[in-house]
């Protein structure tokens, strides 16, 4: 019961410090909004095109919006020295990490999937394909800011590690990129998504198991 | 133990290097053994010419490719739980081979696909798998390049060997998927020719005699590593003792 | 031997350009790797 408790008010305090910095969050959520109208722009705007390249280019910036905000997860708390403190707490890092990533997600990936319907609407999505579109993004971000929490843990006060960040963090996150827009594709074309959609559940539940515990290690080791 | 002696670095350093030639003189002699069946044993192929003679190349660098890479992680691994230095070394050491064959593979594997596709670039399935391998081994090499302290850029790439080795099938198994949703190409560079014996006879071979080079150049490699890693701690040692 | 001449084998069937490039390329890499490692060796021992 101690646990869960201590484990509760590191989560609400991860999101609240978030919302107290609330410019970075609407920052990313800007950039998903900005970086998927660009699309249309560059490549037109026939219907076909739009069913064509929709799922895609939602997806594609969703990943990328993902990886802006990864930095965050980890360097404030380095800086004033939280995340020293957290190590010497006397419970598995593994936990503690998890509960940190949940939040992240909290933060950075829900904002995403509870915008992906109006951007959906502008690629003349249909309702049933918005709810997979939705139900993918539910199931994928997360994995987004797990695979990411290891490399953000990798790349832990480095002097201009973000473009590192992103060439260690986005050939990971392709598999989840396939899935996750091949299953919009699918609804789009009326085919079944069923088959996607389950792959991406079980590439989350393996991330579950073992990304947290990656990341604990990678971060013992940046720390040292 | 005597078995731990050899673990160390400097023991090692002399082993290696008489160990070296040996094996890139066998990688030479299979490399003109393979040449000479892929040009002059092996028949042409009915269906695609002499063209697919570029398997003889491209199939044995994609295998080096992915085999190195999954031992890079296997040397991760023992490098993590026994703490050992060297084997740290040997990952670092095999990682540019690793890049090269994957390298060579994507341009011969274009190098075919212009003549049978009519494209330099197909999003084929294993083209595409071959890609996202590159990008791994250039974010390894870049992760290990960007950290100072050498400690912490052995270990912190050593989890990203592993980490990105777990994907690797995944990876290739979503490349697979994705190809048959988007209906890519449909001739493909593996099932390419109905191989007859002396083909597989000759990829094999040559895939030893790459087998062996990357060994050797592992090994000098891994003796330059050495070498440079030890400079800098006299280095370090001198600048402390004249401060 | 089925090729009888020298230029029907530079030729490759038409497809003397490909064949040679990925061929010639495979063995650059390698020998350059090898030369650079070459160089390598010998700067890492000029110190020790």
């Amino acid at each position: 019961m101690k646990i869960a408790g201590i484990l509760q008010a590191l989560l609400w305090r991860d999101i609240k410090l978030a919302m107290r910095r609330q410019s970075d969050v609407v920052a990313t959520l800007f950039f998903f909004v900005v970086a998927v109208s660009l699309f249309p722009l560059g490549i037109g705007s026939a219907p076909s095109l739009m069913h064509a390249i929709g799922p895609g280019v939602i997806w594609v910036a969703a990943l990328l919006s993902s990886m802006l905000s990864l930095n965050r997860l980890f360097s404030s708390d380095y800086a004033d020295g939280t995340l020293e403190q957290l190590l010497l707490v006397p419970m598995p890092l593994t936990l503690i990490l998890a509960i940190k990533i949940f939040a992240h997600w909290i933060v950075a990936g829900l904002p995403l999937v509870i915008l992906a319907p109006i951007l959906g609407l502008q690629f003349d999505m249909g309702a049933k394909d918005i709810g997979i579109l939705v139900l993918s993004l539910i199931l994928g971000t997360p994995l987004l800011s797990l695979i990411g929490a290891i490399g953000a843990a990798l790349i832990l006060g480095m002097r201009g590690g973000g473009v590192l960040l992103a060439i260690l963090v986005l050939p990971l996150y392709i598999p989840v990129l396939i899935f996750g827009a091949g299953a919009v594709t699918a609804s789009v074309n009326g085919i079944s998504p069923e088959g996607a959609l389950s792959l991406i559940a079980a590439m989350l539940t393996l991330g579950v198991v073992f990304a947290p515990f990656a990341a604990a290690v990678a971060l013992r080791i940046s720390l040292e | 133990m005597n078995w731990y002696k050899f673990s160390s670095p400097k023991t090692f350093y002399p082993v290696a290097g008489s160990l070296a030639p040996y094996f890139l003189g066998v990688a030479g002699a299979l490399l003109i053994l393979g040449l000479y069946i892929a040009f002059f044993l092996a028949p042409t192929d009915f269906q695609q010419g002499e063209a697919y003679r570029i398997i003889f190349v491209h199939v044995p660098a994609a295998w080096m490719s992915m085999f190195v890479y999954l031992i890079m992680a296997g040397w991760s691994v023992v490098g993590l739980s026994l703490n050992s230095k060297l084997s740290y070394m040997m990952a670092q050491a095999l990682a540019p081979t690793g890049a090269i064959f994957t390298f060579l593979a994507l341009v011969t594997g274009s190098l075919w696909g212009k003549p049978m596709w009519g494209a330099w670039w197909v999003w084929d399935a294993r083209l595409t798998s071959e890609l996202i391998l590159l990008f791994l081994y250039v974010g390894y090499m870049a992760l290990h390049s960007a950290l100072d302290d050498v400690r912490r850029a052995d270990r912190a790439t050593a989890v990203f060997a592993l980490v990105s080795a777990v994907n690797v099938p995944i990876i290739y198994f979503s490349v697979k998927w994705w190809n048959t949703l988007h209906q890519g190409a449909s001739v493909s560079l593996t099932q390419a020719p109905a191989m007859a014996k002396i083909m597989l006879m000759g990829m094999l071979i040559m895939s030893i005699s790459f087998w062996m080079y990357t060994i050797g150049v592992a090994l000098l490699r891994l003796q330059c590593i050495i070498a440079e890693r030890e400079r800098e701690i006299i280095w370090m040692n001198e600048a402390q003792r004249s401060e | 031997m089925h090729w009888g001449s020298l230029d029907n084998f530079l030729a490759m069937g038409g497809y003397g350009f490909y064949v040679w490039i990925s061929f010639g390329l495979t063995l650059a890499c390698l020998l350059f790797e090898l030369y650079g490692l070459q160089k390598r060796h010998v700067n890492s021992q000029g110190d020790i």
